[in-house]
């Protein structure tokens, strides 16, 4: 087995992505790199991939969030930007993780106007979701469309 | 703060809210930096070692595959740590090309036997649901208070 050495050890990457009619991932590049001290910053097609210092890369996330903060959203990353392990460069195909968060943004928007509308309202006055754990009692239409749909 | 278990380990959703509302979300990304940044041997992609399987017996018997138990050397400290969950109960996106459907069914089964705050949702499907979506959250996480 061959000796692993691992790079950028201690630094933190974290994916920035935009979800604006507003703000583009270009848009956040360009005061990204304002106001970056030493963070390296990739923009991509969905936002921008952030490496850093925890500090530094804390900085400015707050900072970046705060142009749209309703429409930016973040998350950790274990692979530094552009790591041949992961990079779609080298695989010839979709990393694995993009296909989740795929998935995501088309529920973002969703979640984007909950959050605009949370902005001007009491959390507590809105009713609660669809609970997944409560069982569901079978609705009456659909047990007419069921019994509808037999065949005789 | 309060460490949050998030389910899918990797929602970008979930992660963002949990750090927007002042807590420490517990997601895959962060296993598996802890990984990639450890010295050792070379095991692309993921620094998966045949170490992890042993430290997944921790979680599950020995008799399950070595998938189940590699993924929960990753994800078992994190169940362990967690002092809140919130799980989202239709993503099928956890079972894809990276995903394992019985590691899935383990770390929900091991979180809802932990006896902490948690909270299960379905993805919204409209901008009414967005809202009901967020403000179920922001609820939840307000009441695990020490939020930043």
């Amino acid at each position: 087995m061959t000796d692993y050495i691992p790079a950028q050890v201690g630094s933190v990457t974290k994916y920035v992505v935009v979800e604006s009619f507003d703000v583009t991932p270009a848009d956040l590049a360009a005061r990204a790199y304002e106001i970056s001290q030493g963070a390296m910053i990739k923009e991509t097609c969905f936002g921008l991939v952030i490496n850093g210092q925890p500090e530094e890369v804390d900085r400015l996330i707050a900072e970046i969030r705060s142009i749209d903060p309703d429409h930016i959203f973040i998350k950790d990353r274990g692979f530094p930007p552009g790591d041949s392990r992961r990079c779609r460069a080298n695989l010839g195909g979709a990393r694995p993780g993009y296909h989740g968060m795929e998935y995501e943004m088309t529920i973002i928007p969703y979640v984007s106007h909950g959050l605009e509308v949370l902005k001007n309202n009491d959390e507590n006055k809105i009713a609660a979701p669809e609970n997944p754990l409560a069982h569901r009692v079978l609705d009456i239409s659909r047990l007419i469309k069921l019994i509808d749909a037999e065949e005789s | 703060m309060v460490k949050v278990f998030i389910y899918p380990s990797t929602s970008l959703i979930l992660s963002d809210m949990v750090a927007r509302y002042g807590h420490t979300p517990l997601s895959s990304a962060v296993a598996i930096r802890e990984r990639i940044q450890t010295a050792g041997f070379e095991s692309p992609p993921l620094q998966i070692t045949p170490e992890e399987p042993k430290k997944g017996l921790k979680w599950a018997a020995v008799e399950v595959p070595s998938g189940v138990r590699g993924r929960m050397a990753l994800y078992g400290p994190m169940i362990e740590a967690c002092e809140a969950a919130i799980i989202i109960d239709d993503a099928d996106f956890a079972f894809g090309c990276m995903g394992c459907a019985r590691t899935n069914e383990l770390i929900t089964f091991l979180v809802r036997q932990k006896n902490i705050p948690k909270l299960d949702l379905f993805y919204p499907k409209s901008e009414e649901e967005g809202v009901k979506f967020v403000a179920a959250i922001k609820r939840f996480l307000a009441g695990l208070g020490g939020s930043k």
